[in-house]
């Protein structure tokens, strides 16, 4: 089976049961994305499928065929960071880093699908990802500024 | 874990033949992946994918009714047009469910074929009297969706039977229905307890018709039986449905909350939905989902 992460096919052969975290992490190579509850309630396995985001922990890696994965590896160039990674840099919107690579993923998704969000908007967004150091605020408040930035305000 | 095989479907007929196999059908695995994860049931060893399966994925309008893939998600029933018009209390349940991600999994043929007692898109399908479209290599058929939960986790379906679709008969004039749940926290939760109401006025805006039915305080989600709403002010149909309601549910505790505490509330809730049921049938416009519409439920 061929795995497409990041605009790169993967080859790799696993067992039908192997969830999607498992072998990004494993045979794929890239431990961006984090095991957290596994349990679908966390959001740290958070990666975007066909753009839109899902928890790679219970979604099956063998339904994943013939899609496209991007994993927080595919969010910036490999040498300089997302406008978002940056912002939530910057508002201190990452204390541990546990759950940021799926937080950067479902506010990519966010933004992507609605570039002007209201707070509210952007906390439902986010209603899946949880984070135990930061209160949110720094979070979201980077999420507002990325939206007003991109909009070049 | 022993060795497992998946097919991911590209027709209706190959996932047929699949689970006339012993395949079990798996579509967003938010159930299913879930459940062997935590290990309270292992993953089955013969998957078949169906959450692609083009056959299962349209929202249509038939003569009569809406027909809904059963592969059709949350996500994408929260944001069609027709379901939040037509059919709000489905729309409201489905915003509920979950989070983002699990809505752009989850499915409304898995959620209704898991049949748990809390799922939030049951009582809606109950009180818009829907039908399950089951079918297997050798014969289809419908179901009322009332006669198809049997307990927990248990439906009367057949083991070769996968469901299809849903079919929602079409809602007369000045019809309005709504949605709520009790709940701790506005993601990632599990109802309390929750009411449907589907709800339809005369000309003088009183009720003609009101089906209402109940999440989590029975084996099923259950409808609750109503005598002589017709003709009443709707301040008295919730109020009359609100002691129906708790009347007749018949909850457990659990971690979740006491018996006293979910029979108190699902009355209030049933009252609730009745009321903004009501007013969706009056032609304002509460937009979905009425939790944070009208402020029930966890506060920010």
């Amino acid at each position: 089976m061929i795995l497409n992460v990041n605009g790169i096919d993967y080859p790799v052969q696993v067992e039908a049961s192997r969830n999607l975290v498992s072998v990004l992490r494993g045979e794929v190579g890239l431990t961006g994305t984090k095991e957290g509850c596994d349990d679908c309630e966390c959001g740290a396995c958070m990666v975007l499928l066909d753009g839109q985001p899902v928890n790679s922990c219970s979604f099956l890696a063998a339904q994943a065929e013939g899609r496209t994965i991007t994993t927080v590896e595919g969010l910036g160039d490999g040498n300089s960071l997302s406008l978002l990674q940056r912002t939530m840099l910057e508002e201190g919107g990452v204390q541990c880093g546990f759950c940021t690579p799926g937080m950067l993923m479902s506010a990519t998704a966010l933004l992507a699908r609605n570039p002007h969000p209201s707070e509210e908007e952007i906390r439902i967004g986010l209603s899946g990802n949880l984070c135990r150091c930061t209160g949110y605020v720094g979070i979201v408040n980077a999420v507002m500024r990325t939206a007003a930035e991109q909009a070049g305000l | 874990m022993s060795e497992s095989r998946l097919i991911n479907a590209t027709t209706l007929a190959e996932a047929l033949a699949a689970v006339a196999n012993g395949a079990r059908p798996v579509a967003g695995g938010s159930d299913l992946v879930v459940g062997a994860r935590q290990g309270k049931a292992p993953l089955p060893s013969q998957l078949v994918a169906i959450d692609r399966l083009g056959e299962l994925k349209g929202i249509e309008w038939a003569d009569d009714g809406l027909h809904i893939g059963a592969a059709i998600t949350h996500a994408e029933l929260e944001s069609s047009v027709n379901v939040a018009a037509r059919y709000s209390a489905l729309a409201d349940a489905s915003a509920l469910v979950g989070s983002p991600s699990t809505r752009n999994v989850g499915t409304l043929g898995g959620n209704v074929m898991n049949a748990s007692p809390a799922m939030d898109t049951g009582a809606p399908l109950v009180v818009f009297g829907a039908l399950v479209m089951l079918q297997s290599t050798v014969r289809a058929r419908t179901v009322a969706v009332g006669e198809l939960w049997e307990g927990p986790g248990r439906t009367s379906a057949r083991a070769d039977e996968l469901c299809v679709g849903v079919f929602l008969p079409s809602r007369p004039a000045h019809s309005g229905s709504a949605y709520v749940r009790l709940e701790y926290r506005r993601a990632m939760e599990i109802a309390v307890v929750g009411a449907a109401a589907a709800l339809t006025l005369d000309a003088d805006g009183l009720v003609s018709e009101l089906r209402v039915a109940l999440t989590a305080v029975a084996p099923t989600i259950i409808e609750v039986s109503l005598d002589g709403v017709a003709g009443l002010s709707v301040a008295d149909a919730a109020r009359v449905a609100g002691e129906a309601a708790s009347a007749q549910a018949r909850p457990i505790s659990d971690l979740r909350a006491n018996d006293r505490y979910r029979r108190h509330c699902v009355g209030v809730m049933a009252s609730r939905a009745v009321g903004a049921a009501a007013r969706r049938a009056a032609g304002e416009t509460i937009s979905v989902p009425v939790n944070r519409a009208l402020g029930i439920g966890a506060a920010r």
